[in-house]
Formats: C-alpha cells, sequence, structure tokens
C-alpha cells in the first residue's frame, strides 16, 4: 500500500524575500520577450529597484519575529531562517539595490556601461550598427536579480544541496555579466572566462566536498553532519577531506589567498559597476555561509581545521595589502584590497564567539556599502580622447590619470577618499568600526596574537590608501595642457549611489551603537 | 563487488579531471576536465546512497546533472565569444590582463 501524499507545508512568508527577487527576475526574462524594445529599460529597471526594496521591506518585516523567536527552519531544513541569515538577506537586498542603481545609470549620451550587442564580435560593423542603433542589452537586470536571489539563499542555506544550487545560481549570471562591458571588451571577455572556468573548478571541488560529508553523515544537512561529527566514529578522515574541499569552494568565493588568483584580473575586467556589485554581494554571501559551516560543523574538528583558517586569514591579509601597494591600475588596487579585507572578515569569523558574528556582519556591511561607492567612482572617472572636443572614452584607470582629480572635482574625490579612509579603517568612519569590532570579537576568542597582525596590517594598508589620496588632492595633474581625465556626465543614478555609500559610511562610523545593538541581538545561528 | 571500489574509481575520475584542467590548454578540453570532475562527483554521490541505503545522494546526484547542464550553456556562450573575436580557445592567448 503506498502511503497517501501529504503536501509539505511551505511558509511562503520566510522564503519573501528570496521569493520576491527570483520571481522578479522571471518577471523580466518575460518581458525581454514581450515588451517592445524602447520600452524595456524603464520597465526592468522598475522591476528590478521595486523588487530589491521589496525584499528589504521583507526582512524589515519578519524581523521582529526572528528576534523573539531566534529563527525558524523551514522547507524541511533546506533554508533556516535565523538572525545571521536574515541580517545578510536585508543587507544583500540593499547592496543590491544601490549596484542596480549604478548599474542603471547611463551617460549623457545614453551610453551604458555594458555592450550593445554581447554576442557582436569587438571592433565588428555589427558591433557598430547596434552601437549606432543604440541598442541595449537589458537582461543585465534579470541576470543581476536572479545572482542577488542565489546571493540571499546562499547564507540561509540550511542543507549542501540547497548551498551548491544556490552557488550556481549567483554564479552563473556573474560569469556573463563580466564579459559584458562596453569598453575593453577583449578584456571583459578574457575576465569573463577566467571567471568561468576557475568558478566552476572551484565548485567541482565544493560538490566532492559535499559527496564526501555525505558519505561521512548519510545526510547533507548541516545539523544531521554536525550530530553524526559526535556518533561517527573511525571516518574522521572522510569528514576532514570533506570539510576542506567545501572550504576551498567557499574560499575562493571570497577571494582569500590562496584561492585570490582570479580577483584582479576579474574585477579590472568586469564592467565596474558589475565589479562593485560582485565585489560586495558575492562577498557577503559567502561570508554567510562561511559563518553557518564554521559554527555549526566545525567546531568538534576545531584543531584541525581552525589553524588552517588562521593560516588563510594572515596570508590573505598580508599579501592582499602588500600586493595592493605595487597597483597602478585603480580597479586591481580595489581588487587587492577587498583581497585583504577577506582576511580580515576571516578575523572576525575565527573567532568563534557570538561577538564575532556580530562583527562579521556588520564589517560586511561596512565594506560593502564603501565598495559599491568606491567602484561607481570609478566609472564615473573616465579617460578624453587628445584633441579639441575629444569624445570621452574608457574609464580612466590608471592611477596616474587621477592625479589632481581632488583640485578639478573635488565633491568626488573626497568621496573617494572617504571610501579609501573607511577601507584604511580611519577613525569616524564605517571601516574603523568594523575593523574593530572583527579585532575585539578575536580578542575575545583568545586570538589575541591574530589581532595583533590584522592591526599591522591595517596600518601597513593606510599607506596605498594615503598614496591616491595624495595624489588625488596634492599632485598636478600629468600634461597639464588639454584634460585627459573627466568626470562624466551621467542621469544621476550613480551620484545617488554615491550619495548613499557616503552616507552609509560616516553613518556607520560616527553613530554605530544602533546597528551593532541589532545586530548582537541578531548573532546566533540555530543549526 | 566492493562499493569501496567505485569510491576509489571516483577519486581516481576527479583527479584526472583536475589534473585535466591544469595541464591542458584548449579552453574545451579544461571545460570537459571540470565536467569529468563533476560526473565523478555524481558516481561517488550514488555510490554513497547504494552504501547508506538513503536516496538523497540520488537526488543530488539529479541536480548536478542540471547544474551541469546550466554551466555548459552559459560555459560555451563565453569560449565561443572569445574564440569568434580571437580566433583561439588556448586559455594562454587570453593574457591581456596582467599586472
Amino acid at each position: 500500500m503506498t502511503p497517501a501524499f501529504v503536501a509539505p507545508e511551505i511558509p511562503w512568508a520566510h522564503l519573501l524575500p528570496v521569493a520576491i527577487v527570483l520571481v522578479a527576475g522571471v518577471v523580466g526574462v518575460l518581458v525581454e520577450a514581450f515588451a517592445p524594445q524602447r520600452l524595456r529599460r524603464a520597465i526592468q529597471l522598475t522591476i528590478a529597484l521595486l523588487a530589491t526594496a521589496g525584499a528589504v521591506v521583507a526582512v524589515a518585516a519578519l524581523w521582529a519575529g526572528v528576534r523573539d523567536t531566534g529563527g525558524t527552519v523551514v522547507l524541511g531544513g533546506s533554508m533556516i531562517i535565523d538572525g545571521p541569515a536574515l541580517v545578510l538577506q536585508g543587507v544583500l537586498a540593499l547592496l543590491g539595490l544601490v549596484s542596480l542603481l549604478v548599474i542603471a545609470d547611463r551617460t549623457e549620451s545614453g551610453e551604458d556601461a555594458f555592450a550593445p550587442s554581447a554576442s557582436a564580435v569587438p571592433g565588428s560593423d555589427y558591433e557598430e550598427l547596434a552601437r549606432r542603433k543604440g541598442l541595449a542589452q537589458t537582461e543585465v537586470f534579470p541576470l543581476v536579480l536572479f545572482a542577488l536571489g542565489g546571493m540571499m539563499i546562499f547564507p540561509a542555506a540550511g542543507d549542501l544541496l540547497t548551498l551548491f544550487v544556490a552557488l550556481e545560481v549567483l554564479s552563473l549570471p556573474l560569469y556573463l555579466l563580466s564579459g559584458m562591458a562596453r569598453r575593453r571588451r577583449l578584456l571583459s571577455q578574457e575576465a569573463s572566462m577566467k571567471y568561468f572556468l576557475l568558478g566552476a573548478f572551484a565548485s567541482a571541488f565544493f560538490l566532492f566536498g559535499t559527496a564526501l560529508l555525505y558519505g561521512f553523515a548519510g545526510s547533507v544537512r548541516l545539523a544531521d553532519i554536525a550530530a553524526a561529527t559526535s556518533t561517527v566514529v573511525g571516518m574522521d578522515a572522510l569528514l576532514l577531506a570533506g570539510v576542506l574541499l567545501l572550504m576551498v569552494g567557499l574560499l575562493f568565493k571570497v577571494g582569500a589567498v590562496p584561492f585570490h588568483s582570479w580577483t584582479p584580473d576579474v574585477y579590472q575586467g568586469a564592467p565596474t559597476p558589475i565589479t562593485g556589485f560582485m565585489a560586495a554581494c558575492t562577498k557577503i554571501a559567502a561570508f554567510g555561509a562561511i559563518l553557518r559551516i564554521v559554527y555549526v560543523v566545525v567546531p568538534p574538528l576545531e584543531w584541525d581545521v581552525m589553524p588552517l583558517l588562521w593560516a588563510i586569514a594572515v596570508l590573505t591579509m598580508v599579501v592582499g595589502t602588500v600586493v595592493a601597494i605595487v597597483q597602478t591600475d585603480i580597479k586591481r588596487m580595489l581588487a587587492y584590497s577587498s583581497i585583504a579585507h577577506a582576511g580580515f572578515v576571516l578575523v572576525g569569523v575565527v573567532a568563534l564567539t557570538s561577538s564575532g558574528i556580530s562583527s562579521v556582519l556588520f564589517y560586511l556591511l561596512a565594506y560593502g556599502l564603501s565598495t559599491i561607492g568606491a567602484f561607481a567612482i570609478v566609472s564615473l572617472v573616465r579617460e578624453v580622447n587628445a584633441g579639441p572636443g575629444g569624445a570621452v572614452v574608457a574609464e580612466a584607470t590608471h592611477v596616474s590619470q587621477w592625479s589632481g582629480l581632488g583640485q578639478r572635482h573635488p565633491v568626488l574625490a573626497a568621496s573617494f577618499a572617504l571610501f579609501l579612509l573607511s577601507f584604511a579603517g580611519i577613525p569616524l568612519t564605517a571601516g574603523f568600526t568594523g575593523k574593530f569590532a572583527v579585532f575585539s570579537a578575536a580578542v575575545e576568542g583568545g586570538l589575541t596574537w591574530l589581532a595583533v597582525v590584522g592591526v599591522v596590517v591595517s596600518a601597513a594598508a593606510v599607506f596605498f590608501y594615503a598614496r591616491i589620496i595624495v595624489l588625488m588632492f596634492f599632485t598636478d595633474p600629468a600634461g597639464t595642457a588639454g584634460e585627459t581625465t573627466t568626470v562624466v556626465r551621467s542621469e544621476g543614478f550613480t551620484t545617488v549611489a554615491i550619495a548613499l555609500g557616503v552616507i552609509g559610511t560616516i553613518l556607520l562610523g560616527v553613530l554605530p551603537s544602533p546597528v551593532l545593538d541589532l545586530l548582537a541581538d541578531a548573532a546566533k545561528l540555530i543549526p | 563487488m566492493n562499493l569501496s571500489n567505485y569510491l576509489v574509481l571516483a577519486a581516481v575520475l576527479f583527479t584526472i579531471g583536475a589534473t585535466t584542467v591544469l595541464l591542458r590548454r584548449n579552453a574545451i578540453v579544461v571545460f570537459m576536465g571540470i565536467e569529468l570532475m563533476l560526473n565523478a562527483t555524481n558516481l561517488a554521490f550514488v555510490t554513497f546512497a547504494r552504501i547508506h541505503g538513503d536516496l538523497t545522494g540520488q537526488v543530488m546526484a539529479f541536480f548536478v546533472m542540471v547544474v551541469a547542464a546550466a554551466e555548459v550553456v552559459i560555459g560555451l556562450a563565453i569560449i565561443v565569444a572569445i574564440f569568434r573575436t580571437r580566433r583561439s580557445a588556448s586559455v594562454d592567448d587570453v593574457n591581456l590582463l596582467k599586472s
């Protein structure tokens, strides 16, 4: 006799933040198919902004319930909506909204950051025709929404299957988006291919780790694996290898040394608004998953796995900072700086205390706001062709081209300086509060030496951030006759995004306590 | 036959795949190496499912197949776009991005 079918109970309310974003992505695909060409951009942009804003509202609506109950396990354990997951979903939706503003922005001549037709061969007649007809690749918006949906599932995933599917849902759109730059398309396509091949390689390791953990525990649910660590004997090698391979996949996504080699290339080649989006949001999502795995599965393995994570944290901070010092390309410099930041966040992760969780959440928010703002500014600073009335072309990414920017565009340069100061961790910026939080969490977790290394490295990092600031404000532009660098005028979305970044960075630096209190309430992972 | 033989086979296939990714120069072949790694993982999943007498591993294998198919679509699109630009699919030729 076959048992009667029992319909699963799906608590839609708890899935609402993710569902809104993913449904909006699907609707976006339908819009591509049915809406007339000239309306598409407006419709897509409206849908995308409404969806991300709606997700923020949905997170806020769920907040009180989760804070009181500590969280809910939904979909039979596939997703866990607890404090850290919900906070990260909210942060991701918010930063997704800000990124979308930068992604949507166009210059005065109506050019966005993306190729008019991504499939056209660079330099071909067809590309020129597409450019003249003013085509736009509006598929960008649904792709960003799908990536964002995957990112929002990632920190909430309660089993390794959901984690793997979310990993791919967030990665696949990003592989495509990084290959769609309007300018310097060869670099962009190259970045796309490198990201794809290395990303797929890393996710294969992640998957094999999943298989080994399944073999160890007979279940892919994180809670069951954690329970099996104390009951199953004699298969420690399987468990350890599984956890390590899993961590390889996740550490690749955050760009931790020695899995960082893709980061500078991809950040440099990808369209700048997309670079900002993935630098901020991918890292946040992946750290959410790392937090869950480290706090739920790793504790019984503390003495096997933690020393490796300590070493990776130190290496990541040191390599990111030292290599950033010698970069001459502004996007590469920001890429290495983001690698160093991954190291600082890892310091908070390995603390293994509840203040470790809340400090990581705060750091990610602070880092994300400044990163999106910084890349938004990079997307506005452009080269000008030589000669009178020269056309504005690609972004001026060489550091020397930024000299004297502060004299000609003081507000923009001051905003960039603020973001750099926040990266450097200067007091009264969000970055300082974040660094202070992760380092004090490490001290509390008994890792004073790691915190000391972190402080020393961030002191060294001040050097290259200060170098850019000095260059912008106190160096005369090279070749003063005829400006070669300009700030392009845009429709204003980017300005809004930069302003949000500036306000957030200052607020989190000057008045961090409401947010810190809120995060302290949320810092409880349920297995 | 001892089930652990299948696990050894899965590990060997996974290693061959990883070696292919690291050593071969043609993007398509590199990509085939990745596919081999994913399928080796599938074999491991199904074997573990048999050992545990549990269906989760088999379900995982189906998910992995779907994801691998999606990855092929994206990957070939990217590789073909590069090939049309450069008339080459060698991973050594894509070297414009350097520090």
